[in-house]
C-alpha cells in the first residue's frame, strides 16, 4: 500500500470566527453536499465494513491471519480517509490503488514468486502430501484375499480405535495398530458379520465418520510377521488385507522399495531420488532460484525455436501496428473531407470489425479461409485451393490480415479524432504558400497528429506483442514446426509458445511458463519506456 | 472538530450502523459455527450431469446424515483446477472425470486409490482395465465411452463390411464425399486410432499392469503400412481424409446428407436425429481383415488424496455411485454406456446405445500413462503430413524416432 502522508496542521487557537469566515464555512458546508451525501457516503462504508467484517470473520474460521490482518489494515485506512475531513487526493485515489495492488501488483508479485519454483506437473504440493500420497499408492491388496466385515471398535478408556473382523469363514478376531489380530469369542453377530464384542464399544457410522483421519491411517497387522500385511477398512464397513511395497523413513528422509530394495532420498530436487537418478512420482514444491530463468534463455530444445518465434513476435506486433494505423488513417483522412457525401453511414461500418469480439471475428476468418470449404477459395476465388492458414508464409500473412481488419477500426477512431482538433488554418496557410497536398500532409498534419497518436501505438504495440486471442483462435500457432521438439507452430508469438509450453500437454511447467512471462514483461517495459521517452521529442512540435 | 449538526449526524449514522453489524454478524455466526465441515461431501460434477446425481445425493444424505454438495464444473477446466486445488486443502473430496487423466492425477499425488472389493467384477472389464493405473484401481467407472460409425440408414440401408465397400456403397448412393471423420490441420488421431489398429499397430504394448511405456509398438511394420494406406486416401490419393474437415464441417455434410458415413462419438448422435436424419450406428469398417478397434473413454469418479472424508468419499462412491439405479441416471442424462453391466444391459435396449456397445466390445482403453502425452503431441501432426503427401513411410519412422525420443 502506498502510505497517505497527512499534512500535520497546528490546531489553532479558538477565536471568533469572522463574518467572512462564517460565510465560508456555510459555502463549504454547502459544497460539501449536505446530508444526504453523508448519509450516502456513511452507507457506502457501511457496506464497505460489513463486506469487511464478513471476510474477516471468514478469514478467522480458516486460520488465515496473514490476509487477515490485511484485510483489517486496509479496511481501518479507508474508513480513516473517508472520515477525515482533510486528505481530499487520498479520497480520489484510494479505490483505484486498492484495485491495482489486487489485480496487478499482488499477480506481478505472484507470477514472479512462481517464476522460482519448480511448481508444476509432480511438484505442486508440499513434502507431507508427496510422501502421503506415495505411500498411499504404494498400497497394494494381497492377491486372491478376501474382503472382511469390519465393524471399527473402541478401546473404553484409552479411546484407541481398533477393528472388529470377520472373515468369510466366520472367524471373529479384533486388532489395532500395534496390536495384531488376536481372535474374540462370544462377539454379537449381525447379518454375518460381527457387529459387538466384549470390552470395545463399537462406533456407529457418523462416529467413523467423524474421526475419519484415525481410520484412514488405522491398519491393523494380519500377524506378527509384517510380511503378512494389514487390514485397512476404505469405507468402515468392510476391510482388505493390504501389504506396502513401500517404507518411509522419517528420520533418514527417505523411501525404500520393499521388492527392490532401491533406495530413494530427498537430494534436494523436490523428488525422492534413487542413486541412478529415477525419481518417484509426486514430487514435491521447492524454490529452485534462477534456474527457471536460466533454462528459459539457454534450454536446447527451446533455442531455434524461441529465435525465431521472438522475430516473429515482433515482425506480428510491428506490421500490425503500421498496417492497421495506416489504413485507419488512410480512411480517416478520406472521411474527414466534406466533399463526402452519406460520411456517417461509412463511419459507422467502418466501427463494426471492431464492435464485435475480437475472437468471434478470428473463428469466422478461420472458417472462411479453410482451404477446402472456405468462403474466400469456395466463392470468391471459385473454388481454388489456396493454402491460407496451413502454408508457413502464407498463414503468417493471413494472421496480418486478420489483425488489420481487427485493428483498423480503433486507429481510424483515434486518427479522426486526431484530425478534427487540427486547426483548419494550418492547412489553409500552407495551401497559400503554395504547398502541395502531399507536403501538407507530410510536413503539417502527420507531424500533429503523431503528438496525439504516438502513445497510443506504442500501447498497440504492446498490446500485439502478447496479442494471444488472434493467434490462438486463427492458426493455433499453426502450421506446427514439426523439426522442433515443443509444439510450436510458425505463427507462434512469444505468449502463445509459452502457453503451449505451460498448459498443454501432460507436462505442465508453470514455473518455467512464469519466468517466460517475466521476460516478456521486462521486454514490452523496456521498449515502451524507450519510446514513450522518444515521443517527448514530438511535443516539442506542439 | 467542532460540534454541529453534521458531526452529530455521522456519530448517530456510525452507531446505528454499527449495531446493524453487529446484530447481522451475531445472527449469522450461530448456524456458522455448528456447521461441521467433517459432515459434508463437496464432489464436483460436470454441468450437465448435476441434475442426474441429485437423487443419488439426497438418498445417500437421507441416510447417513452426510450432506453432499454437487458444484458444477466446466469440462474444460475440471481437471486443472482439479490438480492446482487438491494441494491447497481448498479441493474437493470428489470429482468426475475421465480416466485417461490418470497417469497426471497420479503424477501430481492428487488422487487416492479407490479399492472397489469385491463390485470390481459387476463392471465392465475395459471400464476396470480403464480404472486401474499401475496396478491400483483410482476411479469409480460410471460410463464407457467410444466412435462409431453413423449411418444415414435412408441413403445407404445395409451396412458396410469394409473401408472399400462403404465408400463403394456412398459412391452409389451418388455421394463424392459418402464418409467424414473430423480431422484438423494437426490432425485427430483419438478418430482414426481405429484404422491404425486395423493394421496392427498399437501404440503401446500391454503387460499385466496394463500399458509398458517402454513398449513403443507405434513404428513397426503394422504403422508404417497404416501410414501408406493413409497417404493413398488422402489429398494426393481418393481424398476421402482431408484435414480440412474439421468437427463442424464433418457435422453439416452429414446433417445436409452429403455423406452417408460419420466416424464419430455418442456425443453427435443427438444433432444427426434433432436434423431428421434416419441414423444407424455401424462397427468401424475396417480397411484390413482385422478389426478395427477404437480408443474406449472410461468416465468416472476420482477421490482426492487430501479429502479429509476419505470413508464418506469412498462409501459414496462405490456403495452408492456403483449403483444400478445411479448408472442408469447418468446414462439418461449423457446418453453414454454405462460401466457397470447391469446397467450396461438394462441400456443396451435402446438401439443407438447398443451399436455404440457392440463397436466398444472391441474398443481398447485410451493409455492413460504419462508416456502418452508425448505421442498425442506427435502424433496428430505426423497422420496431417501423411494426408496432405508427405512420404509416407518416413514421416512414420520420425514419429516414431520423436516418441521414443520425448519418452526417455
Amino acid at each position: 500500500m502506498s502510505t497517505i502522508t497527512d499534512d500535520e496542521v497546528a490546531t489553532e487557537p479558538e477565536r471568533k470566527p469572522t463574518k467572512r469566515q462564517r460565510e465560508a464555512a456555510r459555502i463549504a458546508d454547502a459544497a460539501s453536499g449536505g446530508i444526504k451525501v453523508i448519509l450516502g457516503k456513511i452507507l457506502l462504508l457501511a457496506i464497505v465494513d460489513a463486506l469487511a467484517l464478513y471476510a474477516i470473520f471468514v478469514l478467522f474460521l480458516n486460520d488465515q491471519w496473514l490476509v487477515l490482518g490485511l484485510v483489517a489494515v486496509v479496511t481501518g485506512i479507508v474508513n480513516w480517509i473517508y472520515f477525515s475531513r482533510r486528505k481530499l487526493p487520498a479520497k480520489y485515489l484510494t479505490p483505484g490503488v486498492i484495485f491495482l495492488v489486487v489485480f496487478q501488483v499482488f499477480v506481478l508479485l505472484y507470477t514472479g514468486y512462481i517464476a522460482f519454483t519448480n511448481y508444476g506437473t509432480g511438484h505442486n504440493g508440499t513434502k507431507e502430501q508427496a510422501v502421503s500420497a506415495l505411500m498411499s499408492a504404494a498400497l497394494e491388496r494381497v492377491p486372491d484375499s478376501p474382503t472382511y466385515g469390519v465393524t471399527v471398535v473402541e478401546q473404553p478408556g484409552t479411546g484407541t480405535l481398533g477393528l472388529l473382523v470377520t472373515d468369510p469363514e466366520g472367524d471373529v478376531q479384533v486388532g489395532m495398530n500395534d496390536a495384531p489380530l488376536a481372535p474374540v469369542n462370544g462377539a454379537d453377530m449381525e447379518g454375518g458379520k460381527a457387529v459387538a464384542a466384549d470390552g470395545w464399544t463399537s462406533l456407529s457410522f457418523q462416529q467413523v465418520l467423524g474421526r475419519t483421519d484415525e481410520i484412514t491411517s488405522l491398519a491393523v497387522p494380519y500377524s506378527d510377521d509384517p510380511n503378512d500385511g494389514a487390514i485397512r477398512t476404505p469405507d468402515g464397513t468392510s476391510g482388505y488385507l493390504y501389504v506396502s511395497t513401500l517404507e518411509y523413513d522419517e528420520a533418514a528422509a527417505t523411501i525404500t522399495d520393499v521388492a527392490t530394495g532401491t533406495v530413494y532420498s530427498d537430494i534436494g530436487t523436490g523428488a525422492f531420488t534413487s542413486e541412478d537418478g529415477e525419481e518417484l512420482m509426486p514430487g514435491w514444491q521447492i524454490t529452485v532460484g534462477a534456474d527457471n530463468f536460466v533454462r528459459a534463455v539457454t534450454d536446447e530444445r527451446l533455442g531455434g525455436p524461441l529465435l525465431y518465434v521472438t522475430l516473429w513476435t515482433f515482425a506480428f506486433a510491428l506490421i500490425s501496428v503500421a498496417t492497421t494505423f495506416f489504413l485507419g488513417l488512410f480512411l480517416a483522412i478520406v472521411f474527414n473531407d466534406m466533399r463526402m457525401r452519406g460520411r456517417k453511414i461509412y463511419r459507422v461500418l467502418m466501427i463494426l470489425p471492431y464492435a464485435i469480439p475480437s475472437f468471434l471475428s478470428a473463428l469466422v476468418w478461420a472458417g472462411m479461409m479453410n482451404e477446402s470449404f472456405g468462403f474466400i477459395n469456395e466463392v470468391l476465388l471459385g473454388g481454388a485451393s489456396v493454402p491460407w492458414l496451413t502454408d508457413p508464409t502464407l498463414a503468417k500473412v493471413s494472421v496480418l490480415i486478420v489483425n488489420l481488419w481487427l485493428g483498423f477500426p480503433y486507429m481510424f477512431l483515434v486518427c479522426t479524432g486526431a484530425l478534427q482538433s487540427i486547426p483548419d488554418e494550418l492547412q489553409e496557410a500552407a495551401t497559400v504558400d503554395g504547398a502541395k497536398p502531399w507536403a501538407v500532409f507530410r510536413l503539417i498534419k502527420l507531424p500533429l497528429l503523431l503528438v496525439t497518436v504516438a502513445p497510443l501505438l506504442i500501447a498497440s504495440f504492446a498490446f500485439n506483442f502478447n496479442n494471444f486471442n488472434v493467434i490462438y483462435m486463427l492458426t493455433d500457432g499453426g502450421p506446427r514446426d514439426t523439426d522442433a521438439p515443443i509444439p510450436v507452430g510458425f505463427t507462434d508469438i512469444l505468449i502463445s509458445m509459452v502457453y503451449k509450453v505451460a498448459f498443454t500437454g501432460q507436462t505442465r511447467d508453470y514455473g518455467l511458463a512464469s519466468a517466460y512471462s517475466i521476460i516478456i514483461f521486462i521486454v514490452v517495459a523496456v521498449i515502451s519506456i524507450i519510446a514513450f521517452r522518444k515521443t517527448k521529442a514530438l511535443e516539442e512540435l506542439n | 472538530m467542532k460540534v454541529n449538526s453534521r458531526s452529530i449526524l455521522t456519530a448517530g449514522a456510525l452507531a446505528t450502523s454499527a449495531a446493524l453489524l453487529l446484530a447481522g454478524c451475531a445472527g449469522g455466526s450461530s448456524d456458522n459455527a455448528s456447521d461441521d465441515t467433517a459432515s459434508t461431501l463437496t464432489v464436483w460434477v460436470d454441468a450437465e450431469r448435476v441434475d442426474a446425481l441429485k437423487d443419488a445425493a439426497a438418498a445417500y444424505t437421507d441416510k447417513t446424515g452426510v450432506k453432499v454438495e454437487l458444484v458444477s464444473k466446466d469440462n474444460a477446466d475440471i481437471k486443472d483446477d482439479f490438480i492446482q486445488q487438491v494441494p491447497t486443502g481448498k479441493g474437493p473430496d470428489i470429482t468426475m472425470g475421465a480416466h485417461d487423466w490418470l497417469g497426471e492425477l497420479s503424477t501430481n499425488g492428487v488422487v487416492a486409490p479407490l479399492e472397489l472389493g469385491d463390485s470390481a467384477a459387476d463392471y465392465l472389464p475395459v471400464a476396470i482395465d480403464a480404472a486401474t493405473y499401475e496396478g491400483t484401481v483410482y476411479m469409480l467407472p460410471y460410463a464407457v465411452e467410444n466412435i462409431a460409425v453413423l449411418r444415414n440408414a435412408d441413403l445407404v440401408p445395409e451396412a458396410a463390411t469394409s473401408f472399400d465397400d462403404m465408400i463403394a456403397k456412398g459412391t452409389a448412393a451418388g455421394l463424392d464425399q459418402p464418409f467424414v471423420v473430423e480431422q484438423g490441420a494437426e490432425g485427430n488421431p483419438y478418430h482414426l486410432y481405429p484404422f491404425q489398429t486395423a493394421f496392427g499397430a498399437p501404440v503401446f504394448g500391454s503387460n499385466d499392469e496394463g500399458y509398458d511405456p517402454t513398449d513403443l509398438q507405434i513404428g513397426n511394420a503394422g504403422g508404417e503400412q497404416f501410414a501408406a494406406w493413409l497417404a493413398s486416401q488422402g489429398k494426393n490419393g481418393t481424398g476421402v481424409f482431408n484435414t480440412d474437415i474439421d468437427g463442424a464441417i464433418a457435422k453439416q455434410n452429414f446433417i445436409d446428407g452429403k455423406s452417408a458415413f460419420w466416424l464419430t462419438g455418442p456425443w453427435n448422435v443427438g444433432a444427426a436425429i434433432d436434423a431428421g436424419i434416419n441414423v444407424a450406428i455401424d462397427t468401424v469398417p475396417s480397411p484390413t481383415a482385422e478389426p478395427a478397434q477404437p480408443f474406449a473413454g472410461v468416465k468416472g469418479f476420482f477421490v482426492s488424496s487430501e479429502s479429509k472424508n476419505k470413508v464418506a468419499a469412498n462409501d459414496f462412491l462405490v456403495n452408492y455411485l456403483g449403483t444400478e439405479d445411479v448408472q442408469l441416471a447418468l446414462f439418461e442424462s449423457g446418453n453414454v454406456l454405462p460401466a457397470l453391466s447391469a446397467a450396461a444391459e438394462s441400456a443396451s435396449s435402446d438401439p443407438i446405445i447398443e451399436g455404440f456397445a457392440a463397436v466398444g466390445a472391441e474398443a481398447v482403453p485410451m493409455p492413460a500413462i504419462p508416456a502418452m502425452g508425448a505421442v498425442w503431441q506427435y502424433w496428430g501432426i505426423a497422420h496431417a503430413e501423411v494426408i496432405n503427401g508427405a512420404d509416407p513411410a518416413a514421416t512414420w519412422q520420425k514419429l516414431a524416432a520423436d516418441v521414443q525420443a520425448a519418452i526417455q
